[in-house]
């Protein structure tokens, strides 16, 4: 599986000189494998993505983890949308009441934006899901509500011993008892165990965490220790605060690993990033 | 043990940080969680026990009449609540671990979660004051 990160900034947007090596794109990754192509998420960073694709590509999943706007504004900016030739499936959470059909038709209409959904050339196919697991192809997809305000995902993407786990919205400090001690007791725990890489909420320092308890993401301190738990080989710090420039960033991860003696690689995730998994 | 659902890990982190009792179970009545509160009104420590399957339910307490007859489990709210997935309410007495007698009254709910899974239930019981 080849993954690539077209988008790793958290909440909104926010390019800029002082963001050039981590990127301003929300939320949006790229999973190919052979002809296999899954996108996970619609962040503003899946528009770079649909203007680049190969046009030998002629069906696109799209697995969204939840429907909050740095997830989904980039959807109506996906070009191969406007393709006849090219079948899109969009997949996510399943809420209570309304269907996700409802739910993204919100989106897709005025006075957000002014294409309807069913102005497409060809209407994207919509599939709902929970806790459950299914094949794309030949890559096995789970998925599992994790701790984030509305319904929400994290998925795990495996092909053979590949595994690749996805949370870029969660909320460990709250979604825990007994943290670190109890992995069943822990959100999330199901998805990334045993992973080969991990891309995982970490948009504040523990000082800023404080401030924001309930607001649905994650301290960096929490995130390791969920790593370290989840024996995971590789995690990647996702979910960047928009506020936090490439100077902050370093410098939050060079604090956090101050001391630390972890036997797993850690790194802030940028975009453009290219990791094969096999 | 597999993971939780997560409507289970956040009713017991809410059932933490709560004053009223609090007992946690999953759809087949294993005991997952209860609180300090509870703890106080069991005589027990969920530390030292666990959680606890069904069937030892009875060794952490005995639910009796006011003269201390055992009372069949169908007429316990969460037993009730486990059956039919539906709120209950009740008092009864329950004889604690330090062989004390307590009138308790309990309100009994299942929790369902997204998008429609029964995952278990969760019964919140007061002491009460005996007239
Ligand atoms: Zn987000
Ligand atoms: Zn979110």
């Amino acid at each position: 599986m080849r993954v690539t990160v077209w988008g790793c900034r958290g909440s909104l947007p926010s390019p800029g000189p002082e963001k050039n090596l981590f990127g301003g794109n929300t939320s949006c990754v790229q999973v190919m494998h052979n002809n296999t192509c899954i996108v996970l998420d619609g962040g503003s960073g899946i528009q770079r993505l649909g203007a680049t694709l190969h046009q030998d590509i002629k069906e696109v999943h799209i697995l969204l983890t939840h429907l909050h706007l740095d997830h989904t504004m980039g959807l109506g900016f996906f070009l191969p949308l406007y393709n006849p030739s090219v079948k899109i499936h969009i997949w996510g959470p399943a809420a209570i009441e309304e269907s996700l059909l409802r739910r993204l038709r919100r989106y897709f209409s005025p006075p957000l934006f002014p294409v309807r959904l069913n102005e497409l050339p060809l209407h994207p196919i919509i599939h709902e899901i929970d806790n459950s697991e299914f094949m794309i192809d030949d890559i096995k997809i789970q998925s599992g509500y994790i701790c984030h305000p509305g319904p929400t995902l994290g998925y795990r993407l495996s092909f053979g011993n590949a595994k690749f786990a996805y949370m870029p919205d969660h909320e460990i400090g709250l979604g825990a008892a007994n943290f670190p001690n109890e992995p069943d007791w822990t959100s999330g725990y199901e998805i990334a165990r045993d992973v080969d890489l991990l891309f995982h909420d970490a948009q504040y320092r523990p000082s800023e965490y404080v401030d924001k308890v309930g607001w649905g993401h994650s301290s960096i301190d929490d995130t390791l220790a969920f790593a370290k738990m989840c024996k995971v080989k590789k995690l990647e710090l996702f979910h960047h605060d928009p506020g936090h420039t490439d100077i902050q960033l370093q410098s939050i991860l060079h604090e956090v690993m101050l001391n630390k003696q972890l036997d797993f690689e850690v790194s802030m995730c940028a975009e453009g990033n290219v990791y094969d998994i096999s | 043990m597999p993971q939780q659902p997560i409507e289970i890990i956040l009713s017991r982190q809410l059932a933490d940080c709560m004053k009223v009792a609090v007992f946690l179970v999953d759809p087949a009545g294993n005991l997952l969680f209860y609180n300090e509160a509870a703890e106080g009104i069991l005589g027990i420590r969920f530390s030292e026990t666990g959680s606890v399957p069904v069937e030892e339910w009875a060794s952490v307490f005995k639910p009796t009449d006011i003269h201390g007859n055992h009372l069949p489990p169908e007429g316990l709210p969460l037993v009730q609540t486990l059956s039919n997935r539906k709120p209950a309410q009740g008092s009864f007495y329950i004889d604690n671990r330090r062989g004390k007698r307590i009138l308790i009254t309990v309100t009994a709910f299942p929790i369902e979660g997204r998008p429609d899974t029964y995952l278990g239930a969760m019964a919140l019981f007061w002491k009460t004051e005996l007239s």
